[in-house]
């Protein structure tokens, strides 16, 4: 048992901390470490130039998707590397959140079932930052019930026209493409009617809306088709196959393993190291401790959690749905953890603006954040049925929409 | 970076699950908690000649010399059988006790003899309610004898010899304490045993009345001593307690595919699901905080005091819940005398409280990690 790499891993260890150090964004350091839970903001500097800049450079030297393939702008690195890679770049990994959907999952889902001409056009700017991908799923009737979208695709000669609305689309305001799922077939059960395509988010007839969210910002949008045409060309695997390409690109997702999973946790430690109480500094208070001690564990846990995985990883095994509980842990605590923060504050916690609010309203911010953690990317619920049924083999849910055709299922409640 | 046991342990960890499953099943468990036995002597001899026993203490003490991480898997283990025997108090807390603080001669004298199962030990540390602090013993040392009561005592009734922790000054600080070593057979001490909440596991009272003993360690360092020792202990015994919780959670499991309600199997409703799910994270997060345990106990680090905080309170909260959530999926069932779920119950209790309270470790880890963020 031991925290030490191969030699191999050493080797690459060493090249991307070299490279790291000589040209990551250093003047940024200090305010990307302090933000928290996907709150990024940088003084007197646009977010997007900056994150585009930092990528492009990675991308020239073959940093920008280790993992990928050398032909579509990756350097083949294993899985291990990708890791050691993420914790290499540490806290400019932040500045690449926007990069994530596209190529966490649309890319793998191009690499898997688009023609080798496409993967060679699209894949190395996709890499390299200078197009930006969304990954078009949800939909308003669908939630967690994915499989229960509307989005209707319909065959007109050589392309595909489509009508519907996709909702919770992360970046859509700044993406130059998307992959998309659409109904073909409203006549067979629900996940045997799907197709996959991708698309020019320019194209005619597609109708972006941010969505003001409950903590104010708008990260999220809706998306609106209106007669857009999709050539076949564009197709991803086969018509009536899109629940099964669907599943290959949320797949990938687990191999993101080695990035932190945000906890609230060092931030709380610190702000109660800091923070005087009537009696003295908050850390020294019984109950403040005992509070801090079970979030401690909990933090460490999902820590120690990883450094299995990845051991997993090094062995060069596939990570598996156990890996479902980095999220389901970390986003109830962030919550928690936040709530409490405020509570220390007294009366005074209710202040959010940056002058008036301790550690300038780092955890009021948290505080309205965090249930979008919650449901984002699978809800609790939703993660506990995947640990229940695919870790623990418990039965699935009784589906009673699983044999019938789509357009028979009931769409309202008490209608 | 393997941040896991290796192939030669792990197969260890099925040679002991085996013969566990073979030596102990819940009915050898059931003898002790009715009270038919004091503990299991057939078990102990296996465990004994198993070289379990002395995976930790080294050749030249009569064990098998193989280390720390060998000795983690079989706590799992032994925590997954709820092994009616006094292997804890004996190796964890008095033979690490002798090897951090022996004399070449106490070390010759005892060593060999826990190895071989021909000795119990234990540690009287606790004096009635309260966490372990230097002002809380009163038990006092006095031209080399001892007077005071110490419980409860694991496995104190059934010991050949006692580590106890004494009084030699009056300043209410740390240095006032020191350690020593009785032999219980020698006359001078009594010993009660008392009832408790897992009967599957002795606790005694013992009274020492001018009981003669020998100094174990430099005098007045016994409560860095006992700090050491009882850092390592939670890391061995927080490894029982996750494979406690890990065999409650199979247990909840197995009865949730099995049992039918409302015409489909209970594990197929999703309260029961997630019931199950939460235990699942528990276990998972206790498993890890104690490998971390483990790698710093075995290599000695820097970072024990703060990794072995985190595995116990990980490893006591995720026993608790799994053993609670466990007998609540068994529902009526999970209540009788006759489901094991009780026996879970039981030890998740009992060992939470085996080293001080859940608070004290929380302060603990506090402390620490305040320290090492201070350095």
């Amino acid at each position: 048992m031991n925290f030490d790499d191969t030699p191999q891993e050493a080797e690459f260890r060493a090249q991307a901390r070299a490279w790291i150090d000589a040209n990551a964004p250093k003047q940024y350091e200090e305010e990307l470490r302090k933000a928290s839970l996907g709150r990024v903001v940088l003084k007197g500097a646009n977010i997007l130039e900056v994150a585009k800049a930092w990528q492009k450079k990675k991308a020239d030297a073959g940093w920008a998707v280790p993992h990928w393939p050398k032909e579509y702008g990756g350097r083949g690195a294993s899985p291990i590397e990708r890791v050691i890679w993420q914790q290499e770049e540490g806290v400019f990994g932040k500045l690449t959140a926007m990069f994530i959907i596209g190529q966490g999952m649309c890319g793998p889902t191009m690499m898997a079932y688009a023609s080798e001409e496409q993967k060679r056009h699209y894949l190395p700017p996709l890499g390299s930052g200078e197009k930006v991908w969304c990954q078009l799923f949800s939909e308003p009737a669908g939630g967690s019930d994915v499989a229960g979208l509307r989005t209707r695709a319909e065959k007109d000669g050589n392309d595909w026209v489509i009508n519907g609305q996709k909702i919770w689309t992360s970046g859509a305001h700044y993406s130059d493409y998307g992959i998309l799922i659409t109904r073909t077939d409203p006549t067979v059960p629900k996940h045997k009617g799907l197709t996959m395509f991708f698309l020019d988010m320019k194209s005619k007839g597609v109708e972006i809306k941010p969505i003001k969210q409950a903590n104010g910002n708008s990260d999220f949008n809706e998306v609106y088709f209106t007669d857009v045409r999709i050539p076949d060309s564009q197709r991803l695997g086969n018509i009536g196959d899109g629940w099964n390409v669907s599943l290959t690109t949320l797949m990938n997702e687990r191999m993101s393993i080695g990035a932190n999973v945000a906890t609230g946790f060092p931030e709380l430690f610190e702000f109660c190291s800091s923070l005087m109480l009537d009696g003295g500094p908050a850390i020294e208070d019984r109950a403040v401790r005992s509070k801090l001690a079970n979030w401690a564990v909990r933090a460490s846990g999902l820590r120690y959690t990883s450094f299995r995985a990845i051991s997993a990883l090094s062995r060069g095994e596939r990570p598996g749905p156990e890996n479902s509980i980095g999220k389901l842990v970390a986003g109830s605590m962030i919550q928690d953890v936040a709530m409490y923060a405020l509570d220390l504050q007294g009366a005074g916690g209710v202040l959010s603006g940056p002058e008036d609010a301790e550690v300038a309203g780092k955890f009021q911010a948290m505080l309205l954040r965090s249930p979008a953690t919650r449901v984002e990317g699978g809800t609790d619920e939703i993660l506990r049925n995947i640990i229940a049924e695919r870790v623990l083999g418990l039965p699935g849910d009784i589906r009673v929409d699983k044999d019938v055709p789509f357009n028979q299922i009931p769409t309202r409640g008490r209608a | 970076m393997n941040f896991d046991f290796s192939d030669d342990q792990k197969q260890l960890r099925d040679q002991a699950r085996r013969f566990l499953a073979e030596k102990c099943p819940p009915k050898a468990v059931r003898a002790v908690l009715e009270g038919k036995a004091d503990y299991d002597r057939d078990l102990w001899k296996g465990l004994a000649e198993m070289g379990f026993l002395g995976v930790a203490i080294p050749e030249e003490y009569g064990g098998t010399g193989a280390g720390h991480l060998e000795l983690c898997v079989i706590a799992e283990e032994l925590g997954r059988a709820l092994a009616p025997v006094p292997f804890s108090s004996t190796v964890y807390l008095a033979a690490e006790a002798l090897l951090l603080a022996g004399s070449e001669e106490q070390k010759q004298k005892w060593l060999p003899k826990i190895s071989s199962g021909e000795a119990i030990g234990t540690l009287a540390l606790f004096e009635g309610t309260g966490n372990p602090s230097p002002a809380a013993v009163k038990l006092a040392v006095s031209n080399g004898t001892l007077t005071g009561t110490k419980k409860p005592v694991a496995d104190g009734a059934i010991a050949d010899f006692a580590i106890v922790a004494a009084r030699s000054g009056n300043s209410g600080r740390e240095a006032d304490i020191s350690l020593f070593l009785v032999d219980l057979k020698a006359g001078g001490v009594t010993a009660k045993p008392l009832q408790n909440v897992d009967p599957s596991r002795q606790q005694a009272e013992l009274t020492f009345a001018g009981a003669k003993a020998e100094p174990l360690g430099a005098a007045n360092e016994g409560w860095s001593i006992l700090s050491r020792v009882m850092d390592r202990a939670a890391v061995l015994i927080a490894f029982e307690q996750v494979g406690g919780a890990d065999r409650a959670l199979e247990m909840g499991r197995d009865y949730a595919l099995d049992r039918i309600a409302f015409g489909r199997p209970i594990g197929s409703f999703q309260a029961v699901k997630h019931i199950l799910a939460d235990m699942y994270v528990s276990a998972t997060l206790a498993r890890s905080n104690c490998y971390y345990g483990a790698w710093a106990l075995s290599t000695d680090a820097g970072e024990l005091s703060e990794a072995a905080a985190a595995a116990r309170i990980s490893a006591t909260q995720a026993f608790q819940h799994c053993a609670k959530q466990n007998i609540q999926v068994h529902g009526g069932m999970g209540f009788t005398w006759e489901f094991d779920c009780h026996l879970y119950y039981r030890r998740s209790n009992a060992l939470a409280l085996s080293l001080g309270s859940q608070s004290y470790w929380e302060d603990q880890l506090i402390d620490r990690m305040r320290k090492k963020n201070a350095a």
